[in-house]
């Protein structure tokens, strides 16, 4: 008899022990590609979400509650980030956070529209949010906003007429390359070569080769991290001279800790850098190197915006609502005076789309140098 | 043509390593019939060996490659005959060959667990300096890669061919039974060739991983290439294999130059069908009978 009072006593006090736990926190789903070729992206995405949660939680959390972070690992496989995302619905985030990889959004972001999911995203494939999904966001601008102010660069001040363009064959490498195709027609720059590559691959040699036997006088690289760093290096060894340039990628600080000294002189335009002259970004940059020992990159500052996006725009709100927080995020601006986890003021439209000041880069003994600065388009 | 010079120095120097890992591949089936499907996993371990020694134990860079050398031929050679092969060879063929797909896989996460699911950049081994010829730039790496490799081939065919005990090894290859009695120590010898195929797991692998980066899935695409490589030379012979790796390497190049980068990766698997259906035994492989 007394035990089974003990019993129920202990049952109770755990369950509302539970209950009350569940009470005080608020979960966020961050669905990223921590394995698999994806992982330069994905894992620094994650660190930078991660470093903007503790901040949060250590600031009183979002209305009262702590955030109960839970990462899912999409392997970078669209397939499995679809069934990452229908299950971190199912365990009850309130936002989702990710994915970094178009291929990977493209597909798991239908889920989330389905269960009125809004969905914060690393991805800057320019289908993204030409869907009409109401409940995507960026944390950056698509392609199709950066490079016309690229090409733009290459044929205004690199001078380059013909332009070599190599990139990855998909859903983000596709878009990218569509869209500077287009740009490249209206501004008149002959694309002399076309180089279409796998995710993951580790060969280049063949590339850069039939690059040195075209007539380009400039190189535009559309690849992911690792992609890129093999393709610089490669290209440092077969001594291609050519100007290289591309987005926020090739000339972001992973790939410059990947590639070493190939990577001096590769040029980028970039939505976001760790060495922009801006106060919240250079404190955020090494608060992130303080705490995990190597610097951020763009993929870092974008998973921390997105989970203070989720912070102000709840507060703004006053409650946990998933469509009020979708509805409210279209078309609002957020300047960093005061919202400094956004870091640099931003605006997102009707589709989420984002605008935001860019910067023209050169990589310059391993670091990042900006050119120059471009407002918003 | 400064193009086509170009592509076959990049493919011979890429194919040589490949023909690395394609002659342990060989080496292993001649010796005990084990068909090694983590043989990639060992190309893309001692990598890491490599950058652990050096960033935990400070080691340079030539006495960690060293280290790593010596811990392959341990690891990747005796430990991995002892625990595996040793055990699973009475069953047959086959689950072995399942074995070393769990092992090659069980690596592979390790390696994502222990050390880093991200790329890692690995030092160059000699100077990024370049020289033109007929209009190509032909890089120190790439000759270098080239002479490291195919010297290492060639020291070892000399060793089989020219030692006695590179004897008694291919004595244990032909008939280990025959060779027993004639005095060889068949078991001895079946452990040197885990060993020497450690040690070229390793060689391989300091070679690729400047340009490849370091990173636990490479081993996907060098085990594919080194059981491609060993099938189309012939996977009962060194020579076969080192055409085999060579003629890979060099294949994948022009492939992406000529025919399309887009299907760069189909046409050795092409070729492998091709030399499956028209020469069984691989290009310079020899013609094995089975009874039953």
């Amino acid at each position: 008899m007394l035990k089974n009072l003990f019993m129920t006593a202990a049952l109770a006090v755990s369950l509302s022990a539970g209950a009350a736990h569940a009470a005080d926190t608020v979960k966020l789903a961050d669905v990223a590609e921590l394995s698999g070729a994806g992982a330069a992206a994905g894992a620094v995405w994650h660190d930078g979400v991660k470093m903007a949660v503790e901040e949060i939680n250590a600031d009183g959390g979002i209305l009262g509650k702590q955030i109960d972070l839970v990462a899912y690992d999409s392997q970078t496989d669209p397939q499995n980030s679809r069934a990452m995302v229908q299950k971190a619905i199912d365990e009850g985030t309130y936002v989702l956070l990710g994915t970094v990889y178009s291929s990977s959004t493209v597909v798991n972001m239908l889920v989330a529209m389905q269960n009125g999911m809004p969905q914060i995203t690393g991805s800057e494939s320019p289908t993204i949010t030409a869907k009409n999904n109401p409940y995507i966001f960026r944390t950056a601008f698509g392609a199709q906003k950066g490079l016309p102010k690229l090409a733009a660069y290459l044929k205004n001040v690199v001078g380059a007429e013909n332009v070599a363009v190599v990139w990855a064959n998909t859903e983000y490498g596709k878009g990218g390359h569509d869209a500077f195709a287009s740009v490249a027609k209206e501004l008149g720059i002959n694309i002399t070569v076309d180089i279409p590559t796998e995710q993951a691959q580790v060969d280049f040699a063949a590339d850069v080769a039939k690059i040195k036997s075209s007539d380009a006088d400039a190189v535009f690289v559309y690849l992911t991290e690792e992609e890129s760093a093999r393709f610089l290096i490669e290209a440092d060894k077969q001594n291609l001279k050519l100007p290289t340039a591309g987005d926020t990628v090739l000339a972001s600080q992973k790939v410059i800790d990947l590639a070493g000294k190939a990577a001096n002189g590769a040029l980028g335009h970039v939505g976001l850098t760790t060495e922009a002259p801006i106060p919240t970004i250079q404190k955020m940059a090494a608060d992130f190197k303080k705490k995990y020992g190597y610097g951020a990159d763009h993929n870092a500052i974008k998973g921390y915006i997105g989970v203070y996006m989720v912070k102000y725009v709840t507060e703004m709100i006053g409650e946990f609502d998933r469509q009020k927080f979708a509805d409210t995020l279209h078309g609002l601006c957020l300047d960093a005076a005061s919202h400094p986890g956004i870091l640099m003021d931003a605006c997102w439209d009707n589709t989420g789309e984002m605008s935001r000041a860019s910067f023209l880069v050169k990589v310059v003994e391993g670091t990042q140098k900006i050119t120059a600065t471009l407002p918003a388009n | 043509m400064p193009e086509f010079i170009q592509i076959m120095i990049s493919g011979l120097s890429a194919g040589s390593i490949y023909a690395l890992a394609a002659v342990g591949f060989t080496l292993l089936w001649q010796a005990s019939q084990t068909i090694n499907f983590a043989q990639g996993e060992f190309v893309m371990l001692p990598a890491f060996f490599v950058l652990a020694l050096m960033s935990f134990a400070g080691f340079p860079l030539w006495l960690a490659i060293l280290a790593a050398i010596a811990l392959s031929v341990l690891l990747l050679g005796a430990i991995f005959k002892r625990l595996i092969v040793e055990p699973m060879i009475s069953h047959g063929t086959l689950p072995l060959v399942i074995a070393t797909i769990a092992l090659g896989l069980l690596l592979k996460e390790a390696v994502k667990e222990f050390y880093s699911p991200l790329g890692q950049p690995f030092p160059s081994l000699f100077p990024q300096e370049v020289f033109v010829v007929a209009g190509a730039s032909i890089s120190i790496p790439d000759i270098a890669n080239f002479i490291i490799a195919m010297g290492t081939i060639i020291a070892l065919q000399l060793f089989l061919q020219r030692t006695r005990t590179g004897r008694c090894m291919q004595a244990t290859a032909q008939n280990p039974d025959v060779a027993q009695i004639l005095g060889v120590d068949v078991k001895r010898m079946v452990l040197y060739t885990f060993l020497i195929n450690g040690a070229l797991a390793a060689i391989a692998s300091v070679l690729i991983t400047p340009v490849y980066l370091a990173k636990f899935s490479n081993g996907e695409v060098l085990g594919v290439v080194a059981f491609t490589a060993a099938i189309v030379g012939g996977f009962n012979q060194i020579r076969g294999a080192l055409v085999g790796g060579l003629v890979i390497g060099v294949v994948d190049n022009l492939s992406a130059i000529y025919f399309s980068a887009e299907y760069r990766q189909a046409v050795p698997l092409i070729l492998l069908i091709v030399i499956i259906l028209v020469r069984p035994q691989g290009l310079l492989g020899t013609a094995e009978g089975r009874t039953v």
